[in-house]
């Protein structure tokens, strides 16, 4: 995983709620067996409308995505991260997400930052009359920056270790292989097995 | 002080507890299905790293499966190349697969506890959130994203943040024709699409205790359209009862061991839980969806709100995008919205009870003009049950189609889908812009309601067939 520790870039304001990751990436694009190449699913339905807030000229090569509360909830797929990421974003603001897509999120390194409803209203509006306006998301301070808002966030130590340093899950769990071993062990005789041993 | 179900069973499967890191836990089972699973299998061939406990991993193809037809070719090249690279996978890594054809072949959620290979106590992972459904047994099942899948495959554990826990406590008598999925509908109505973020869900109360198990699994199944990480009811002797027998249930000294650890499994009654609901099972009613999350629900009865009845900004905004998007009007009584197509199946409701709510009330009826009715049982084996009742004869006599085992219509990743405007009561689980369908329209019901509109072409309750004469005496 790439490592994150500030990033600055222009915005691209959404105000909408409840995006699900229906409508991040349709579930036609999920047939798909890469990581790569769903940046022309992301939104894919929004983006027939040319008035959509993604297909404004001022909006290309935006970084930083605003969106309404409860951002990135329904299905588990991880393609939606993988879209918003193919795309371009490197961060996502949100006063809440689901918990499955942030998880999702931090693990390839695209930033979810949870920030007050009234902050998200103040990045929509300075970003929405300024468009060229930039926001900075600064992970080792812990804060986003953008005209006059300045905003601590909140970020679990440990997670924000990983992606600062861009650390891989899977082999900091497998120094700890002794534990696991330990455990299975000790697990009850009882407990069900997939395969005939 | 006491503990919750959820946190005993978190607690015993902690590998390793260290001061300012995740737990890391150990997965007892790993579900897998063909569209979550490809680059997760892939990482694993990067780094050379095999599949730990092979034996505790099992995977079926679901999502793409074709319901007609499926002895022939799979038709959508892509939908080809993601089952064949599923079974490419579990071959080469040694993984269990049961493919489409195969018996034991179905919705994932649905499979697993078929077989008995859901218990309680266990903790279940899938990339899929309607993981959540296992947690009827009083499992810790939660969905994961692919980056765990791999997680998983390469060291059967999972780091997990804690969680925090939530009772809704549902006491009473659910009144007649009001079944589980209204209950879950109502919960999700009343705490809303983000009230359970970061909750694992206990449903507890006479009204839940009362319930068979597959009606506790269509009510922790939909725990993720609240938000919630995670729900669980407590087992009991309904649990047991499902379980003995089941291929993978334990036999024995060992079923003896496992029912006295499953009866230690209940919340103490000095824990406390970090938020409570309570519902008056009494109060409940047949309850649809009007708008496209599964928060904006309303009983039958009543009418398409009106957004400016929300106090809530962003609520009233998505209300009104929601009305534009259904083709609705505030004030429309959801009783007369027609529909185009009724779909009965999905890992909520297509398991044997719910195929049997449904052909009970179109035993000796027909499906109105021009709706369209798909009836696609959860699994191989639901099917096969439903054969044997009779149950195909019943929903084809009465001009709805009989289709093979698979998610369909829930997600429409197979030709399964509706056209753009057309409208569908669906037992399913999402109701999300286009989730059934470019522009298609969905309104979550019961498989009750659900063959009660199929009958009179228009949002109806079991109540309202009563001026429908049978035709054959039932
Ligand atoms: S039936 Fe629907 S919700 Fe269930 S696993 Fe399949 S697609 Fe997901």
């Amino acid at each position: 995983m790439e490592a994150f520790t500030t990033h600055t870039g222009r915005a691209v304001p959404l105000r909408r709620s409840n995006v699900d990751t229906d409508q991040i990436i349709p579930a036609h694009w999920l047939k798909k067996v890469t990581r790569n190449g769903f940046e022309d699913g992301l939104f894919e339905a929004w983006r027939k409308d040319p008035q959509f807030v993604l297909n404004l000229p001022e909006r290309q090569g935006a970084t930083v995505l605003v969106a309404g509360p409860d951002f990135g909830t329904g299905s588990s797929r991880e393609h939606a991260v993988w879209a918003l990421q193919n795309y371009g974003f490197k961060a996502v603001i949100s006063s809440r997400f689901a918990d499955i897509f942030r998880g999702n999120s931090l693990k390839n390194g695209l930033l979810t930052v949870v920030l007050p409803q009234e902050t998200v209203e103040r990045l929509w509006e300075c970003t929405e009359a300024d468009p060229t306006a930039r926001i900075t998301v600064d992970l080792v301070e812990r804060r986003v920056t953008a005209g006059d808002v300045s905003a601590a966030f909140e970020l679990d130590d440990n997670v924000r270790w990983r992606l600062l340093e861009g650390l891989d899950d899977i082999s900091l769990t497998l120094k700890n292989e002794d534990d696991i071993a330990a455990y299975e062990a000790n697990r009850p005789s009882f407990k069900p097995r997939t395969l005939q041993t | 002080m006491g503990r919750t179900l959820a946190e005993k069973v978190w607690d015993d499967h902690v590998v390793r507890r260290a001061e300012g890191e995740p737990d890391l836990l150990f997965i007892d089972l790993h579900l897998l299905h063909e569209v979550t699973s490809p680059q997760a299998f892939d990482g694993l061939r990067l780094s050379g790293r095999t599949v730990r406990r092979t034996d505790l991993t099992i995977a079926t193809e679901d999502h793409n499966t074709p319901t007609l037809d499926i002895d022939k070719p799979i038709a959508d090249p892509v939908s080809r190349t993601q089952l064949e690279t599923l079974r490419r996978n579990c071959a080469e890594f040694g993984v269990r697969l049961h493919p489409l054809g195969d018996v034991e072949q179905g919705v994932v959620h649905v499979v697993g506890p078929q077989l008995g290979l859901t218990q309680p106590g266990m903790t279940v992972v899938c990339g899929d959130s309607h993981t959540s459904t296992h947690g009827a047994f009083g499992a810790l099942a939660f969905g994961i994203g692919t980056s765990q899948v791999e997680h998983v495959l390469a060291t059967q554990t999972l780091p997990m943040s804690p969680f925090r826990t939530m009772a809704v406590t549902v006491e009473g008598e659910l009144p007649e024709d009001v079944t589980a999925k209204d209950l879950i509908l109502a919960v999700i109505a009343r705490i809303g699409t983000g009230g359970g973020q970061g909750y694992v869900i206990e449903y507890r109360g006479s009204a839940v205790e009362k319930l068979s198990m597959e009606a506790r699994m269509t009510i922790c199944n939909m725990s993720i359209e609240a938000g919630a990480r995670a729900g669980m009811i407590a087992p009991d002797e309904t649990t047991f009862a499902y379980l003995e027998g089941r291929p993978h249930a334990p036999q024995g000294e060992d079923w003896d061991a496992a029912v006295e650890y499953w009866r230690t499994l209940r919340t103490d009654d000095d824990a406390v839980f970090d938020h409570e609901v309570v519902i008056d099972a009494a109060e409940l009613a047949p309850f649809v969806t009007w708008g496209t999350n599964p928060g904006q629900g309303a009983p039958l009865s009543t009418s398409v709100p009106d957004p400016e009845s929300f106090a809530d900004p962003s609520e009233r905004q998505a209300a009104q995008r929601a009305l534009e998007y259904m083709g609705l009007t505030a004030g429309q009584p959801l009783r007369e919205i027609a529909v185009d197509t009724v779909f009965v199946g999905s890992c909520t409701n297509g398991r044997i009870e719910d195929l049997r709510a449904a052909a009970s009330l179109l035993q000796g009826r027909r499906v109105a003009d021009g709706v369209r009715m798909l009836v696609v049982p959860g699994s191989v084996r639901v099917a096969l049950q439903a054969v044997e009742e009779g149950l195909d004869k019943v929903f084809t006599a009465a001009g709805a189609e009989w289709r093979h085992a698979g998610c369909s219509m829930c997600l429409g990743m197979n030709p399964d889908q509706l056209a753009p405007g057309e409208r569908s009561a669906s037992t399913s689980n999402r109701n999300f812009e286009g989730r059934q369908g470019k522009g298609g329209r969905t309104h979550l019901v019961s498989p009750q309601v659900a063959a009660a509109t199929a009958v009179l072409g228009r949002l109806a309750s079991p109540a309202d067939l009563a001026d429908v004469p049978t035709l054959v005496e039932a």
